[in-house]
């Protein structure tokens, strides 16, 4: 054990830009600056969400002193495959690393930045990953559907010049049925709301809250800032004056911007605050879920400034044109582009072409320096054999050749953008664009590539015939363009 | 660097017979019926009246072959002989009229069937299938392949939709005078600039349809030809080129097709030719979508690089134009039934020289040159044939 402080040493966050006004869920028309929800595009999931985050957190990161990847979520794309596992390969980062998924509670990140703090107190040289996403889905039109939001948020836990010291903790563990998704559910099933806010929430954040004050000889005095998650941001506001907090020291839940987002919602909500804490400030921070489990963190230094900041992913939301749109982007209504043909992808190609379609390498010749994507064995160059080192491309910059819009393609918001990209390091990329739309392409536009899930599965070759039914999906392959 | 060179095959191999069903959606026939169809008209053409006889070897293209070799063996009862497949994506139908060709020209056989066919409206889409069984989740769709060309030519030289849509046009006008089209039917530049946008530029009327067809050619040694009839078609040159797929090759410009450039300059050696514009009467170009047209004209050395937009203007490729172009009405309206296609121009090439192109006519053409790009693109085959 060392004496060293350990804490959070960088923090990064995602929200995806696509919005769905509130008002349009009802049938209503979307009012200007009127309350919405931030929603996962029809090519995003808790798994490409948590790549952006981490990208956002690793800013300037070397990517091989990364020693663990500690994913929290409760919509994993997977029931039985660690996307812990494939986020470190999409951030390229070593193999002889940790990974974990912490699931199955919407407190999970709680657990997972405190597994991080004693994996680097067990062993004072290592950083830890700490992500959270969620993208719950709801039944349509559902009272639950109202509050739900989807995001991500990221951590790297380390040790000595931290920006913030992951300190006391506190857990009050419950077991009820407030909001939960069994086995075969599509959607979260909850019970009726004022049960799940006295005994399901109350109860739970008063007894966890005050549990830490006991432990730690303080109350609501001692802390400059309480951040809190809950169901809602009435029954969070109503916990933090029952707990002695005014108004002004809550922080901002972010409801008719954000939402709810599951897993990712207190780190998004300490993300927020950290970006405008000051050194000595301690932040009680509490995570809701089959109970409450409250950290205190206490910022030591000021001067980190996140890639991207909360107020940024606000400001460049866009509005999906209907409700319909969401339900297709989400697949909760069964549109044309689910008959579509071809079996998807197979899974020994998708493990041939990893360092392509994940890692985003492209090949550099080491003798004459061509830039292949993807890979190939001899160089288009200088016909060299098997002469090729790899580049990752994930983190550069590049410019659109050439593109085209293909409404042939079935995608639940046509048309799908093609581009031809440079890479600035040459590479060229022929690939789909997101976050875009067709009158702002032209030829040498600046692209960004972000990693997005692929709207194919793989396919399963002893039960093809059942491949709609099952669950795999294989998210997050396609590095594309975003940020104009 | 010289590559690809071939040796002269100039006028050692004639064409004595063509043949070519009806193109479409022909539900009413089995590929079978087609093979019989169009090859029963060229035997006829060739005056030939014991195949089984006559006929030595068949060299067969088509992509989606529900038999293979079998299927035009079976059907036209040509056995006991070599019977070959060839695939080459859209060049099919000329690769395997290359192999036929090469074939006679060697002195291995004299007498050689090319079967180009087939019959994509079995497999109940109504365009292209679309594949997703890369990783990359691109769009595998041709459209979506060929439009790639577009936004960077449109830039860099000025063209539009327009100047697809007058390409559109004239084809359109030219498959109404073709007995064996698809299409019939003439239609306005609104037409093609309103119609469903299929993958950007290109709108409905920017691609060609899918159809079922097959087409026959009858190919023997020069020196035999007269045996069958009194105006054979020789075979001045034919090529073949692969190049680099455009999605991954470091040095494409999106602004011309390279195997095009690559199989026109071998063709042209073999030919003689060294001046395109002049010395062709007439062509049969790759019109899958009508931007492959455009560039056609300028890979084949036709015209500059960059001007296509002031000769579709002009009218340089229309029917009464300096250089007609697609004078059937092109894959615009025959379909593209892969392996029919490039044997299909052959069929229209030698009517046109023989004088027997009816309405659609060009009056006294020598040479006639067929073209197909096919792939990423990434394959083109090229044919000149000549009356003289």
């Amino acid at each position: 054990m060392s004496d060293q402080p350990v804490g959070i040493v960088a923090y990064g966050s995602y929200i995806p830009p696509t919005r769905l006004p509130l008002a349009m869920i009802h049938g209503g028309r979307a009012k200007e600056g009127g309350p919405q929800k931030a929603v996962a595009g029809f090519d995003e999931d808790a798994l490409t969400m948590a790549v952006a985050a981490a990208i956002d957190c690793l800013a300037g990161v070397d990517r091989g002193a990364v020693d663990g990847v500690y994913f929290a979520t409760t919509t994993s794309p997977f029931r039985e495959k660690q996307a812990a596992t494939f986020i470190a390969r999409a951030l390229d980062l070593r193999s002889d690393i940790s990974s974990i998924d912490f699931t199955g509670t919407l407190r999970a990140a709680a657990a997972a930045l405190q597994a991080a703090v004693h994996a680097v107190q067990a062993d004072p040289g290592k950083t830890i990953l700490v992500i959270a996403a969620d993208a719950r889905i709801a039944a349509p039109r559902s009272p639950l559907e109202m509050n739900l939001g989807d995001a991500a948020a990221a951590f790297l836990v380390g040790s000595g010049k931290v920006l913030a010291v992951i300190g006391e903790a506190y857990a009050h563990i419950d077991e009820l049925y407030d909001v939960w998704r069994s086995e075969h559910d599509d959607y979260l099933r909850a019970w009726e709301d004022r049960f799940n806010v006295m005994h399901g929430y109350t109860d739970n954040i008063l007894a966890a809250c005050r549990g830490l004050f006991a432990k730690a000889g303080t109350d609501a005095a001692a802390y400059s800032k309480a951040v809190l998650g809950g169901p809602d941001a009435r029954s969070i506001a109503d916990a933090g004056r029952k707990l002695g907090f005014a108004h002004d020291k809550l922080q901002d839940t972010l409801f008719g911007k954000v939402g709810n987002c599951g897993a990712a919602f207190t780190p998004l909500l300490l993300v927020s605050a950290l970006e405008s804490a000051l050194p000595g400030d301690k932040l009680l921070t509490a995570f809701h879920g089959d109970g409450v489990e409250v950290l205190v963190i206490e910022v030591v230094a000021s001067g980190f400034t996140p890639q991207q900041t909360i107020a940024w992913y606000l400001a460049r939301g866009r509005s999906l044109r209907s409700y319909d749109s969401y339900l297709k982007s989400r697949h909760l209504d069964r549109g044309e582009h689910d008959r579509r043909g071809g079996e998807g992808v197979p899974a020994t190609i998708h493990f041939r072409e990893r360092d392509a379609d994940i890692n985003f390498h492209a090949q550099r010749c080491t003798q004459c320096g061509t830039m292949h994507f993807p890979a190939t064995r001899v160089c288009y160059g200088c016909y060299a054999k098997d002469q090729f080192e790899n580049v990752r491309l994930s983190d550069r910059q590049g410019k659109v050749l050439s593109y085209s819009f293909d409404y042939f393609f079935p995608s639940p918001e046509p048309p799908v953008i093609v581009g031809m990209c440079e890479v600035d390091n040459g590479a060229r990329v022929y690939v789909q664009m997101t976050d875009a739309t067709t009158d702002q392409l032209r030829c040498d536009l600046p692209v960004e590539f972000v990693f997005r899930k692929s709207t194919t599965r793989v396919t399963n070759p002893t039960i093809s015939g059942k491949a709609d039914r099952l669950p795999q999906a294989l998210p997050a392959r396609r590095w594309q363009h975003e940020r104009w | 660097m010289s590559v690809g060179k071939s040796g002269s095959i100039r006028d050692k191999v004639a064409i004595v017979g063509v043949g070519c069903c009806k193109f479409g959606e022909n539900w009413h026939q089995s590929p079978e019926d087609m093979i019989v169809e169009a090859a029963y008209e060229a035997y006829a053409d060739a005056g030939i009246d014991n195949p089984q006889q006559q006929i030595d070897a068949v060299f067969c293209g088509s992509v989606y072959p529900s038999r293979g070799t079998a299927e035009v063996a079976e059907s036209l009862k040509l056995f006991d002989r070599p019977v070959s497949l060839v695939q080459n994506y859209c060049a099919t139908g000329t690769d395997a009229f290359r192999y036929g060709v090469a074939a006679v020209a060697s002195g291995m056989h004299d007498t050689v069937l090319v079967v180009g066919y087939d019959k994509p409206k079995d497999r109940g889409v109504s365009g292209p299938s679309i594949h997703m069984n890369t990783a990359r989740g691109l769009p595998m769709t041709p459209a979506g392949w060929f439009s790639l060309c577009c936004a960077r030519y449109f830039e860099t030289y000025g063209a539009g939709r327009e100047d697809l849509a007058r390409i559109a046009v004239k084809n359109h006008h030219n498959g109404t005078l073709a007995p064996k089209s698809m299409l019939k039917k003439e239609i306005t530049v609104d037409d093609v600039m309103n119609a469903r946008m299929i993958s950007w530029p290109f709108t409905l009327y920017d691609c060609a349809a899918q159809s079922d067809g097959a087409s026959v050619a009858v190919i023997t040694r020069s020196d035999l030809a007269k045996n069958f009839r009194s105006d054979p078609v020789y075979v001045k040159g034919v090529s073949i080129a692969l190049s680099a797929n455009p999605q991954s090759d470091p040095t494409f410009d999106f602004l011309a097709w390279k195997p095009t450039i690559a199989a026109a300059k071998d063709v042209y050696q073999q030919a003689g030719i060294t001046d395109p514009m002049k010395q062709i009467h007439l062509a049969q170009v790759h019109d899958c979508f009508t931007m492959t047209e455009l560039l056609t004209y300028e890979d084949l050395g036709f015209i500059e690089k960059g001007s296509a937009r002031d000769h579709i203007k002009s009218g340089t490729f229309a029917l009464d134009g300096e250089l007609p172009v697609n004078t059937d009405g092109g894959l615009k309206t025959f379909g593209h039934p892969t392996g029919a296609t490039g044997v299909r121009m052959i069929y229209e090439n030698v009517l046109q020289l023989q004088g027997r192109a009816g309405e659609r006519q060009v009056k006294g053409a020598t040479m006639a040159l067929s073209h197909n790009l096919g792939g990423a693109p990434q394959t083109c085959g090229l044919a000149i044939l000549g009356i003289e």
